[in-house]
């Protein structure tokens, strides 16, 4: 039971930033607007209204399906799904059924056991449904709180195949498709759910779930590893597992069972009559791909000289990528260091993105590492306090600023010496055991002075100075 | 400079639902030309109901293209006039506000569905109209009340604002007393609008001419087969003959696909027609939700409450046609169908100019007359080809039966609208 | 034909409301009108329908939207700027 392979497939639908709605000229740019303000009869569902499709849409999709490796099909078009829900502007949703625009591609991710192609079922365009706030408490008081204002945002739904292994595996594609289309700059990963996935999850041999609701990629993991576990679960007690849609409740880490496959919807699929087929298949040619990840990363290795790991790791993300290209001519080798294993870790772990941390000061930074002008503790102490000023919406201090006021700078080689000479005459024992060949001993005199200096000297550098010292006395 | 109307008919047909007592209107070719608006165009500021209880009291915040056109060119919009619940009729009995009568004889049906547009310029009320025809609701009740009505050739006109039926059948098209003025009319509304997307750049501003000599008019012998009125066949000869005498050929064919044409269309705009009306769920627009009920419950009895049975009953049969199961053997043969009746006129079209024949089966019920829905169905027979294919047709008055009106339908190429009212007006010249 | 319980069911999809009252005229009536229907599945292509025109697009340009006021103008309810709708849960 436990050797059975577990099977994923990922739908992710992507909110592509163009400027104006998918059918209608409102503008996509709603968020912190007072609902149904980016409203029009064709995105309000009006009676008598009619849609017409953005080019700048179509041309993103595009854009995804060759950088994805899809092929563009000769004539797609669109079709209505029809179901009913108040947030649904016109009671249908304006799709691609049966003819969506790309199809069969693939995507090179770090699998888990190493590279892996998984393949692309179809990548099609459709329109976001507006938003519902749910209202009330007692069951008789609840209601529906409608805002319309996405109602038309362009998404286009990338399907893959079942070729995902694990939940972490699931994550690592979210990752790079996520770092692809940020590459592409069709698509603004910070929005608030411009990326949501579902999740289709099986045990081999048994019934398929489909997760709905995953609304941020970071939740796929652990809606998958809750999953996972339901359904081994399951059937280690002989029980069957239930084909079905769950919801992911993200406050609480668990999927929960809505409503059982066969009471779902029959769609009623039918071509839109008021769109006529798409036949772009040739615009492929004319696109021009920017450099995506893979290829950033192999530049990183030749330009920067960094590690396969580190170039990794900074291109995993088109702002964190630019980040490092603006602050690696200090020092190449210190920037990827400083940037990939300090300050991301600072980063995620206050919850920000690489905006936070403002250029300047990291190069500043850097240059202080880098003229020996303070330790590695110190350095990390300065980034410490940079973020928790951006975290408390403070202008953040220059590093040199903060070495100054908190008197970070290395201590000067006389004081260090100074300190030296005091610990060798503080400790006769310690000085013994020195010269007696216990090496221990010379680790415990450069504590000493460490303490003394409070930490702000290199302790390789006290190593010399104090072995310099007790050597000469010989 | 605007100028004012006022507009206060005597309205004994009940052929409106909105009057609008103080027309204001402009210059323009049409300024002071009085048109009425079939209740299913959306016009900015006056309730559009589209005849049914589910829309009482909507007001679009926008004008159809038409509309604005219409107001640019100077015409006074001087009201919405009745039809059958969104269309969806062949007698405007299918109106939730009471039926319109046939000026001609109020004991009969106007025709339908823009037979409240029909009966206002048969008695004069206004000067001209404009009405929408998915499957021959602008020539069927153009036939039955005794005016000239035209549904244009698929994508000459906008359908932007006008409240869907079946969207990939209908267009917006003029109904006037006589075919010069619809053809004005005509060439007002005509044009591309870059917000609907099946229109093409086509604009109309074509001169009537009655010269004919060597026109080349199909006859379809199915349109004069079984369930026609032999009588108004012979009345639609006698105008075929008359064609003739101007210098018009005649020539017969056959039409096999005539067999499918009506199954195909009551499949297609019912399919359509479930998607379309869904939207009218009382959140937006429509008599607000009962609240304290849950969506679902809530949905249903709004729609139940809310649309008439003919309409109902075609939402079922469209989603009959939808859903699986039934898709295949209805929705996706249905086109199959439809490309055949288009391929029927292609061939015809390349030996002739024109296709010609009677508009209706009959002249105008009486009220209440038709009761089975599929025998309804069956008077559509003869206008459904011309939308299934997209091709222009135009009815033109052309004889009486029992002081009762006839239609003569003249069919053309796409595009050629032209042609089709060069042949109209030809005929009309000639006098009834 | 169709069976009163295929009736039920197709207006249960469509959401439309049918009354036990009204399941027997519904029926008889969509059972003659599928019946005649029937002729298209006499057909043995599924042909699509051809459509000549294609790639009709528009540019992405903002145009200007309804106000707030507007777009609720016809709204049976709203709630600070929001429609108002059942609940769905
Ligand atoms: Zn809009």
């Amino acid at each position: 039971m436990e050797d059975r392979e577990t099977i994923i497939g990922l739908e992710i639908h992507c909110q592509l930033n163009t400027k104006s709605k998918m059918f209608c000229g409102c503008s996509t740019d709603f968020r912190d607007n007072e609902p149904n303000t980016h409203t029009c009869p064709v995105c309000l569902g009006l009676p008598g209204s009619m849609p017409m499709v953005n080019k700048r849409a179509i041309e993103f999709a595009l854009k995804v399906g060759k950088a994805l490796n899809c092929t563009i099909r000769e004539e797609s078009e669109f079709s209505r799904k029809n179901y009913f829900y108040p947030d649904l502007n016109k009671a249908y949703q304006i799709t691609q059924y049966d003819k969506p625009l790309a199809e069969w591609g693939k995507l090179l991710i770090d699998g888990d056991n190493g590279e892996k192609e998984v393949k692309i079922t179809r990548i099609h365009l459709e329109e976001d449904p507006g938003r519902s706030v749910h209202m009330g408490t007692t069951d008789r008081g609840k209601y529906t709180l409608v805002d319309y204002n996405r109602a038309g945002i362009p998404l286009i739904e990338i399907v893959t195949e079942p070729d995902l292994r694990s939940p972490k595996e699931a994550r690592k594609f979210l990752n790079k498709l996520r770092a692809t289309l940020e590459y592409l700059n069709v698509f603004d990963s910070e929005k608030e759910g411009s990326l949501r996935v579902d999740a289709n999850i099986s045990i081999k041999g048994s019934e398929r779930v489909e997760v709905k609701n995953i609304s941020s990629y970071k939740g796929v993991e652990k809606a998958l590893t809750f999953e996972v576990t339901r359904q081994r679960n399951l059937l280690r007690r002989g029980q069957p597992i239930a084909r079905e849609t769950r919801h992911f409740v993200e406050t609480r880490g668990i999927t929960t069972s809505s409503r059982s496959k066969e009471e779902e919807n029959d769609y009623r699929y039918f071509p839109e009559p008021d769109l006529l087929p798409l036949r772009v298949s040739s615009w492929v040619e004319s696109i021009e791909l920017p450099e995506l990840p893979d290829a950033r990363r192999e530049r990183f290795i030749r330009q920067y000289g960094v590690s396969a790991e580190h170039a990794k790791t900074l291109t995993g993300g088109l702002k964190l990528a630019e980040f490092y290209e603006s602050v690696a001519p200090a020092d190449p080798a210190l920037a990827a260091t400083w940037t990939a294993d300090y300050l991301l870790g600072e980063l995620n772990y206050r919850d920000f993105t690489i905006d936070a941390m403002p250029e300047d000061l990291f190069r500043e930074l850097i240059k202080l590492i880098k003229s020996n002008a303070i330790t590695d503790k110190s350095a990390v102490e300065i980034l410490r306090i940079i973020l928790d000023e951006v975290k408390e919406g403070k202008g953040p201090e220059h590093p040199q600023a903060i070495v100054d006021r908190l008197g970070l700078a290395k201590s000067s080689e006389d004081l260090v010496m100074k300190m030296v000479e005091e610990v060798v005459a503080e400790q006769p024992a310690a000085v013994a055991d020195y010269y007696a060949g216990k090496m221990q001993a010379l680790n415990f005199l450069v504590g000493q002075v460490m303490k003394k200096c409070r930490g702000r000297a290199d302790p390789g550098h006290l190593n010399t100075l104090l072995k310099e010292l007790l050597d000469k006395k010989v | 400079m605007a100028k004012i109307l006022s507009f206060t008919p005597d309205d004994s047909v009940h052929a409106f639902l909105t009057t609008i007592p103080e027309v204001t209107y402009g210059e323009g070719p049409l300024s002071g030309v009085t048109v009425a608006v079939k209740d299913n165009i959306s016009t900015k500021g006056i309730e559009t109901t589209c005849a049914s209880k589910i829309l009482k009291g909507y007001i679009p915040p926008y004008d159809a293209h038409v509309v604005a056109l219409l107001k640019d060119a100077g015409a006074a919009i001087v009201g919405k006039t009745n039809m059958d619940e969104f269309g969806m009729g062949t007698t405007t009995e299918n109106s939730a506000f009471g039926p319109t009568l046939n000026p001609l004889d109020k004991n009969r049906v106007p025709g339908g569905s823009s037979g409240g547009s029909a009966a206002a310029v048969a008695s004069g009320l206004c000067d001209v109209a404009i009405g929408s025809d998915t499957g021959g609701s602008i020539r069927c009740p153009a036939a039955f009340c005794g005016i000239v009505g035209l549904k244009p050739t698929y994508g000459r006109v906008s359908r932007y604002g006008l409240i869907a039926y079946a969207n990939s059948l209908e267009q917006i098209g003029p109904m006037a007393r006589d075919v010069k003025t619809l053809s004005r009319l005509y060439s007002v509304i005509a044009g591309h609008d870059p917000r609907d997307a099946t229109t093409v750049n086509k604009p109309y501003s074509h001169e009537p001419s009655a010269n004919i000599e060597g026109l080349k008019i199909g006859i379809v012998e199915e349109f004069f087969g079984e369930g026609v009125n032999p009588r108004v066949a012979e009345v639609v000869k006698e105008a075929l003959a008359t064609l003739e005498s101007l210098g018009a050929v005649v020539k017969s064919y056959t039409m096999p696909s005539m067999k499918y044409a009506l199954s195909a269309y009551y499949v297609t705009c019912t399919s359509e027609a479930s998607s379309n009306l869904a939207r009218f769920d009382g959140v937006r627009y429509g008599p607000g939700l009962d609240s304290a009920k849950s969506w679902h419950d809530a949905y249903s009895e709004q729609r139940k409450e809310g649309f008439g049975k003919e309409v109902r009953r075609r939402i079922i049969l469209g989603t009959f046609s939808l859903a699986a199961g039934y898709y295949g053997r209805y929705y996706q043969k249905a086109q199959t169908a439809r490309q055949m009746v288009r391929d029927d006129f292609e061939r015809i079209f390349r030996d002739v100019d024109v296709i010609a024949g009677p508009t209706m089966p009959d002249i105008a019920f009486r009220l209440g007359e038709k009761s089975d829905p599929l025998q309804m169905y069956l008077a559509d027979i003869l206008t459904v080809p011309a939308n299934l294919a997209g091709v222009p047709a135009i009815s033109v008055p052309c004889g009486k039966i029992d002081s009762m009106p006839v239609g003569l339908q003249i069919i053309g190429k796409y595009f050629d609208d032209e042609k089709i009212i060069d042949t109209a007006f030809a005929f009309e010249q000639e006098g009834v | 034909m169709v069976t009163a319980e295929d009736v039920r069911k197709v207006a249960k999809l469509a959401d439309v409301g049918i009354d036990d009252s009204e399941i027997a005229e519904f029926t008889r009536q969509c059972s003659g009108v599928l019946e005649y229907f029937e002729i298209l599945d006499t057909l043995d292509q599924n042909q699509q329908l051809y459509r000549e025109r294609y790639n009709i697009l528009r540019e992405d340009e903002v145009t200007p939207s309804l106000s707030q006021e507007e777009s609720l103008q016809n709204a049976g309810q709203t709630e600070k700027g929001f429609f108002k709708a059942p609940r769905v849960m």
